[in-house]
């Protein structure tokens, strides 16, 4: 049988993967951007699209990440807004489970459900770093363990808040008086983490409850996901990478009672389309050139080597040390939990070709998942629907807000005569793009 | 005053009646998806109205049949609204007492982003049982511990709207540099029962620093309205002298907060002061209502907080017939201005506490 694809639309966010420095980058904060990527979006019949979320600004060797883009919206108030100016499109927020209350997740999030009329999604992500922490009441530190402890009984709690109306309750009747039943959104629960009753004052949106979104890659993640997610959103962009990630996410589904269309892998993948395959490799380079600056390049090893480089040039050899696990050279970002054989293959490479630190930074790290003409790209992303690489794709373009233009304009008709992606949205709420029940 | 009266509507639900959602002319499926409020915020532009408030409270409203009993996050549907005006300011309800205030300052930060410089923002407190419950982190608290509690909120949310400056974006493709990191601040705010690092997520607020408004709905609330720019103040005998109290209580008080912000353009220190009343003039008509403004107008206030019984069958009145009655009676200006919200309440954009006026 034939998949469909589906597709979100990324926000451009506050990695070195974002271009702010080419003259058409528009601004990261205007709400103008958001509109126009999400119209792009809309215009491509896209199922969702997509904001991320930091709490704390990145910091380097203590003192603030400048080199990429700094600053960005909250992300609910941004997507109600764009509820406003779209009628079909999914929208997800990234919202952390760690330094928020249950109660009022599910409040705002089922605001944005109601007021988009079904469309809204919950990226559940969780953070438990002091660092984060000190911007927050709830300020301290979670050990790795009791993270997904919390998380799960987070989302569990969200969820019984938005099951805590059985869907009949909201009578509406003006001429008999009933609004709607007594005793409907009643709650109570006691968990390690919260002990919390009451009554929830919103009853199910149009898609019943929003989309469940979750990014975790760990083993507990995968089973996290496996037990409550509806998307994932996986950083398994390669063709083998990603087969062997979704056969071994898909096959977590059966113990909890799940079907492999309830839960659909998206993972993130930059694009670059141009004429032909040769003008988008030469492009694509160029991209990456871009990308990564020689600051930039010393910034990513410091990631991933734990360690302080600014004595290197990076236009000179990599760094001679091991690398350090654990380290707060780079704070208020992911780091590396074994660096090991990335440094190791790093070397290998570098020696091999003769690169600099700045050129293997380039090479190894930044390359685009699909690069080509509109038909090579088009006949990619269907292969790795297709054979089981993945359900779809989160798309991150470079450029705010102009960075999907090709790919709207050029793929996704190439995507439609294909028969593998709608022409026309079928139904009104994300849970209908995506395929799922409830 | 040259400006006339401040006039600002309250949306909450079908309206302030209980029973509004029962007249004929009202959609209730509408309240859950926004369109009432929509529809209330754009009658009230067209026809002038500076700004719309946005009811809300933590815990879910009462459980009676006959009533609403369902109530969106203020937030979220003034999100919603934003887009879909031009002029009118917007002020959602934002409770602090269960909240965090990094969360609510880069909030209300977005919502002035996304509405072009017209947001601001009600600060309440949670004192119930049933608000502590629903989050189950504190016992419930008096007015008096609350309200300490939000002056100390409201302050934060200041201190972080200027831990960016206005011009810390450089997009300097010369050095590689997106920001200039000396324009970003820690706040490192201490307070009895949070701290907050920062600087902000989001990028300084439009107008510097949103509005900050205050309900004055307990005599704790009256002593944190002296911290606010804009004072919710229910209509009483002494309305008068209710007033003048506060004026004189605001210049007076030793704040919390950095006051620095609230000049209003006769530089007299002390937040605008509007009366807060239930209004239902699809009943009662227009005239009597005039008359009642008319009245709070020479008791010295500076506008007026219509909530009104029915958003269906009130604001209409408001926008096509009160309006213009005020206008005539020389009560209200043009309202015409467009801009920010600020600039529409003749409230300078404050100055950033950590800009170094030589650098």
């Amino acid at each position: 049988m034939t998949k469909q694809i589906h597709l979100a639309a990324h926000f451009p966010g506050v990695n070195n993967t974002t271009i702010w420095s080419d003259p058409v980058a528009g601004s990261q904060i205007d709400f103008g951007s958001f509109r126009q990527l999400a119209e792009t979006a809309e215009r491509g019949t896209f199922d969702f699209f997509f904001l991320a979320e930091g709490l704390r600004l990145r910091e380097v060797k203590g003192r603030i990440h400048d080199l990429d883009v700094v600053g960005r919206p909250e992300s609910l108030t941004v997507l109600s807004a764009l509820a406003s100016v779209t009628t079909h499109l999914g929208l997800a927020a990234t919202v952390n489970s760690t330094f928020n209350e249950p109660y009022e997740l599910a409040k705002r999030l089922s605001t944005l459900d109601h007021v988009s009329n079904g469309r809204a999604a919950w990226n559940v992500v969780t953070s438990w770093d002091a660092f984060t922490g000190e911007n927050f009441r709830r300020g301290g530190y979670l050990d790795k363990g009791d993270r997904y402890v919390r998380a799960q009984e987070s989302l569990r709690i969200v969820r019984k808040l938005w099951d805590s109306w059985n869907g009949d309750e909201l009578v509406l009747d003006q001429a008999a008086g009933a609004f709607a039943r007594e005793g409907a959104g009643a709650f109570a629960d006691d968990g390690a983490h919260f002990t919390i009753r009451g009554r929830f004052g919103l009853p199910p949106s149009p898609q019943g409850r929003p989309v469940i979104i979750q990014a975790g890659d760990s083993d507990e993640g995968r089973e996290f996901a496996a037990s409550s997610a509806d998307v994932i959103f996986s950083r398994h962009g390669t063709f083998e990478g990603g087969q062997t990630f979704y056969k071994d996410v898909k096959a977590r589904l059966a113990k909890y009672g799940r079907t492999d269309e309830s839960l659909k892998i998206m993972p993130a993948v930059t694009v670059v389309v141009a004429d032909t395959d040769a003008d988008a490799i030469e492009k694509a380079a160029y991209i990456r050139e871009q990308q990564v600056s020689g600051p930039t390049a010393l910034v990513l090893a410091e990631l991933l080597w734990g360690r302080d480089l600014s004595a290197y040039d990076p236009d000179g050899p990599l760094p001679a040390e091991d690398p350090v696990v654990g380290s707060s050279v780079t704070r208020g970002r992911v780091g590396y939990n074994d660096p090991f054989p990335i440094v190791s293959e790093w070397r290998a490479q570098a020696e091999a070709h003769g690169w600099s630190l700045r050129q293997t930074v380039i090479n190894q790290q930044n390359r685009q998942t699909f690069v080509g003409s509109p038909t090579t790209v088009a006949e990619a992303v269907n292969r790795h629907v297709q054979e089981n690489a993945a359900d779809g794709f989160v798309l991150v373009p470079h450029l705010t807000p102009s960075g999907l233009d090709d790919f709207v304009d050029r793929v996704v008709p190439l995507l439609r005569e294909r028969g593998v992606f709608r022409s026309e949205y079928a139904g009104t709420t994300l849970r209908d793009h995506l395929g799922l029940s409830l | 005053m040259s400006r006339g009266l401040i006039t600002a509507i309250e949306i909450d639900g079908a309206g302030g009646d209980p029973g509004a959602w029962r007249a004929p002319e009202v959609d209730p499926r509408a309240i859950l998806t926004g369109e009432l409020a929509v529809r209330a915020a754009q009658r009230a532009e067209a026809a002038g109205v500076d700004l719309v408030t946005f009811a809300d409270a933590l815990e879910a409203p009462d459980d009676v049949l006959d009533q609403v009993s369902v109530r969106l996050d203020a937030l979220g549907l003034a999100a919603r609204v934003a887009p879909v005006t031009q002029r009118i300011g917007l002020l959602p309800t934002i409770t602090v007492t269960h909240t965090e205030p990094f969360h609510v300052q880069a909030s209300v930060a977005t919502l002035d982003h996304i509405s072009g410089g017209r947001a601001g923002w009600i600060a309440d407190v949670s004192t119930s049982a049933e608000a502590a419950a629903v989050i189950g982190r504190r016992e419930p608290a008096a007015a008096a511990e609350t309200w300490r509690e939000a002056r100390y909120v409201v302050d934060a949310g200041r201190r972080l709207w200027d831990s960016w400056e206005d011009d810390a974006v450089i997009r300097d493709a010369a050095t590689g540099r997106f920001v200039d990191r000396e324009k970003l601040h820690y706040v490192d705010f201490e307070t009895p029962t949070f701290s907050v690092k920062g600087p902000s997520i989001v990028p300084r607020p439009p107008q510097g620093h949103p509005i900050t408004a205050i309900r004055v709905t307990s005599p704790e609330a009256l002593d944190a309205a002296a911290d606010a720019e804009l004072v919710f103040l229910p209509d009483s005998g002494d309305l008068s002298t209710r007033v003048r109290e506060l004026r004189e209580n605001a210049g007076r008080s030793v704040t919390l907060a950095d006051r620095s912000v609230t000049l209003t353009s006769d530089q007299v220190v002390g937040p605008l002061v509007l009366v807060s009343a239930e209004v239902r003039p699809h009943v009662d008509g227009v005239e009597r209502l005039a008359s009642l403004i008319e009245g709070w107008a020479a008791a010295g206030v500076d506008g007026v907080q219509l909530r009104p019984a029915s958003l269906e069958l009130d604001v209409p009145v408001i926008a096509e017939q009160l309006l213009p009655v005020l206008r005539e009676r020389g009560l209200v200006g043009s309202g015409e201005q467009g801009g920010s919200l600020r600039g529409r309440l003749g409230l300078r954009r404050p100055q950033n506490r950590y800009a170094r006026s030589v650098r």
